[in-house]
């Protein structure tokens, strides 16, 4: 271990997060390999080990031979401060190499908050944190996740983009860069040849132009580079390869269990919902695949629980079988199942009597709408009746705590909207008194808000954000409609909303405000430790730029956006359709009723949407 | 099955792993060997594993000792290689066998120490410490439950000596290991406090061996 962690670990918090060494790693010979990846997460290795994306690329990129991936996280606070001031460079956890010998930084980013602590781990490895003045090759920069749907705020910082699932695309670049390697490539043509690969995204290739208006004029696709990019998906998740030896921390991590993933996709269509959208084509594994990995990931990890994974449990076809095959294994092991993202329904009642015959914790609502209407509009499809008849089970069941939560701004949203709430959990505190078989323990019901952020990709893309004074005023409003001590609400403070709406729907004239942020100390902002809204205000400020320009403006249908570049299945057609729809306050179906031809079964070769 | 005790290795990387995530860790490990552990009865069952001497995070140990339940009859020679097999990174088994002794009767500790010095010379160091450490009383003030307070280290101090190494002086006592308990980063904690210009700049300790009163190893 190096001299200078020696002496810094023992006064930070939590040390073990620093030093890796824990069971499961890959160590490989790092002289007998090819290429070097440095796994890079923004954020901390407790959110970054409880990502499964993370875990199944670390597996998939180490399965290549000549290639040794490892992982690097942010240090929290105290540590960046030790590092800096004994000048330990940034590491990587199984080797303690520093980031100047690697090949390769894949940064790993799901949301846009973490956007500065990308720039902040590139210059950690000791390289400029724009992409055009790192001339050489390698290290090449590059970024997958999430948020590469919209990559265009940090497209002079990364080198390409991965748009899409990771799987095959990150080992056929990996396979280009062996080459390129090896024949003695410049990056140049390098990129040239990457971007014929499918999903990946060159942002050096393409021309952007604005209107005086500062909206997008055009995007000219040069050298060769596709006109748009189209999202790559693993075509068969069965066959597809799954960790069943990840990584077991030695410390406490935010999710500490093994994941099995049950499908991608959502078959919902909630309307502000941008998982919903992006995942798409709606593809499942099946229940001998999943119970089979799941036993030996308990098996090779000791884990004492286990979760199912997606976007909306209840809607994997064959959900009891697969909870039953799960249950004969972890009972009599003592081994905890659960099951989050059920929807408010009878069965999935039935399912959450099943798994928690001991522990009655809490149960969470994502209801997003106080009204009917409201909840059509954004097609959500829950209704207050079903809410009300699952809670009336559960609060006979002995469960005595209720989370829900709301967004305010939604588009339509009115007052009589937000009142409505407060009504909803009025009724629900009536459906406790009337149910509850034992009151003398109380009943806690809390309603939580945030901000509605209008993302690209969903059929809200066009959507303004409402402003800070009036999210602010219809909190006041909700706040002031509740009057019952059962009741608690909780409110997300707007300012990281409008900085996160600004980001999520940026273009590439966002590239020095975030440069300026982080060279103004911005890092790990999605903790509302380091976060500071005025950081960003004056940033926009210095540029020229305004929040409300990205944030609140709503934005024609036939303006270009910065995100038209990548593809990610669904038509802009179908997004369109649905965002009138929401103005109608017409439902959609959902997938397994009636297909609605969103576009993403042509990502497909053959194969068949489980929608 | 009996209570089983174990010998194992905390070394490495793995000396920054807490106590309370090494409980866990352990837990996973015998899951992963197979091994089932007995539980405690109860409103909250918890598994019957419990180490003698917790460590400090930081501080490295070849004789860690673990006492254990499992479920069914298990051969303990078997043991050692099963769970050092799936153990992470500097955590291996080198024992296991049917207690002899209560954890209680754990009296003393035999340490290494590494006091390094980076600029200042060593052999002087070296005279210094052993100077210091002769002492008949090293009365330091101490962090307790009731807040701060002075105690006398010394008595706590069965035997200590010093040797050059290299840019360190280095550190070979027995201590006491309960009642009462030296925490080892007192002796750098005491140079600090009474004889700064000795302070070294880095210390790391490594538990060697485990005693009995009488200084009879501990089985």
């Amino acid at each position: 271990m190096d001299k200078r962690l020696e002496r810094i670990l023992p006064r930070v918090q939590k040390p073990a997060r620093y030093t890796g060494g824990e069971y499961n790693q890959i160590i490989k010979d790092k002289s007998a390999v090819e290429l070097r990846v440095a796994f890079c997460f923004p954020d901390t290795y407790e959110i970054g080990m409880s990502n499964l994306g993370m875990s199944i690329l670390y597996h998939t990129m180490n399965s290549l031979d000549y290639v040794w991936c490892e992982r690097v996280f942010a240090p929290w606070g105290d540590m960046y401060a030790e590092m800096k001031k004994a000048q330990l460079p940034l590491y990587a956890l199984e080797s303690g190499d520093s980031l100047d010998s690697f090949d390769v930084l894949a940064f790993s980013v799901g949301y846009e908050m973490a956007y500065t602590t990308v720039l902040d781990m590139i210059d950690q490895a000791g390289l400029p944190v724009k992409s055009r003045e790192r001339e050489s090759l390698l290290p090449l920069v590059v970024v997958g996740g999430s948020a590469a749907v919209n990559a265009e705020p940090i497209t002079d910082f990364i080198d390409l983009f991965l748009i899409g699932e990771g799987e095959e695309m990150n080992n056929e670049l990996l396979a280009l860069l062996r080459t390129a390697k090896h024949e003695g490539w410049d990056k140049r043509d390098f990129l040239r040849r990457a971007c014929r690969i499918g999903g990946v995204y060159v942002p050096s290739l393409y021309e952007v132009s604005y209107n005086p208006d500062g909206t997008l004029a055009s995007m000219e696709a040069k050298d060769g580079a596709p006109t748009r990019v189209t999202k790559r998906i693993v075509q068969d998740l069965d066959a597809a390869p799954y960790p069943t030896k990840p990584i077991v921390p030695s410390t406490e991590v935010v999710h500490d269990r093994v994941n099995l993933e049950l499908f991608r996709g959502c078959v919902r269509g909630c309307r502000f919902c941008q998982a919903g959208y992006i995942y798409r084509p709606i593809r499942a594994k099946k229940p001998e695949t999943l119970i089979k990995q799941g036993i030996e990931s308990l098996q090779n990890t000791g884990h004492e629980d286990v979760t199912l994974l997606s976007l909306s449990s209840s809607d994997y076809r064959p959900l009891a079988g697969l909870c039953d095959g799960m249950l004969a294994y972890c009972e009599p092991r003592s081994i905890g199942l659960s099951l989050p993202s059920l929807r408010a329904d009878n069965f999935s009642m039935e399912i959450m009597e099943k798994l928690q015959k001991v522990r009655k914790s809490g149960l969470t609502f994502a209801v997003e709408g106080g009204s009917q209407r409201l909840r059509d509009a954004i097609n959500k499809n829950v209704t207050e009746e079903d809410l009300l008849h699952t809670c009336a089970i559960a609060f006979a069941g002995g469960w005595n705590t209720i989370k829900l939560y709301y967004m305010l701004g939604l588009p339509t949203e009115t007052d009589e909207d937000i009142v409505g709430i407060a009504d909803m959990a009025g009724r629900i505190l009536h459906c406790w008194r009337e149910n509850a078989k034992n009151k003398s323990r109380g009943v806690k019901i809390t309603v939580s808000t945030s901000c509605f952020i209008p993302k690209p990709h969903s059929p809200f893309q066009w959507e303004a954000q409402i402003s800070k004074e009036e999210y602010l005023r219809r909190v006041n409003l909700l706040r002031a409609s509740i009057n019952s001590r059962n009741v608690v609400y909780n409110w997300h403070d707007a300012d990281t909303s409008v900085v996160e709406a600004v980001l999520s729907r940026g273009d590439r004239r966002l590239a020095p405000v975030i440069e300026a942020v982080w060279r103004n100390g911005g890092r790990l902002e999605a903790w509302s430790d380091y976060f500071d809204y005025q950081r960003w205000m004056d940033a926009l400020d210095k540029f020229g730029l305004s929040a409300a320009f990205y944030a609140e403006r709503e934005r024609s249908v036939d303006e270009l956006l910065p995100w038209d570049v990548i593809d990610v299945g669904v038509r802009k057609e179908h997004l369109k359709r649905e965002r009138e729809r929401c103005y109608a306050s017409v439902l959609s179906p959902d997938c397994r009723h009636a297909c609605l031809a969103c576009g993403a079964l042509r990502l497909l070769e053959g194969g068949k949407c489980d929608g | 099955m009996d209570k089983l005790r174990l010998r194992f290795e905390k070394t490495g990387r793995a000396v920054y792993i807490s106590h309370l995530d090494l409980m866990h860790t352990l837990q996973r490990a015998f899951s992963r060997a197979g091994l089932a552990l007995k539980y405690s009865e109860g409103f909250n069952p918890h598994p019957q594993i419990s180490i003698a001497l917790p460590l400090s995070v930081g501080v490295a140990s070849v004789c860690e000792i673990l006492d254990f339940r499992l479920l069914m009859e298990e051969d303990p020679a078997s043991l050692p290689a099963r769970l050092s097999a799936v153990m992470p990174e500097g955590i291996c088994v080198t024992d296991c066998w049917e207690p002899v002794y209560k954890p209680t009767l754990l009296k003393y500790l035999e340490i290494e120490g590494v006091f390094e010095y980076d600029s200042r010379p060593v052999p002087e160091m070296r005279y210094a410490l052993e100077d210091f450490f002769s002492r008949e009383a090293i009365v330091i003030t101490k962090k307790t439950k009731r807040g701060e307070g002075p105690s006398d280290i010394r008595p706590a101090i069965r035997s200590i000596s010093f040797a050059e190494g290299e840019r360190a002086v280095l550190l070979h006592a027995v201590i006491s290991a309960q009642e009462p308990t030296l925490n080892p980063a007192l002796l750098p904690d005491a140079l600090r406090q009474l004889a700064p210009e000795y302070e070294p700049d880095f210390a790391k300790f490594r538990r060697i061996e485990n005693y009995l009163e009488n200084m009879e190893i501990f089985r």
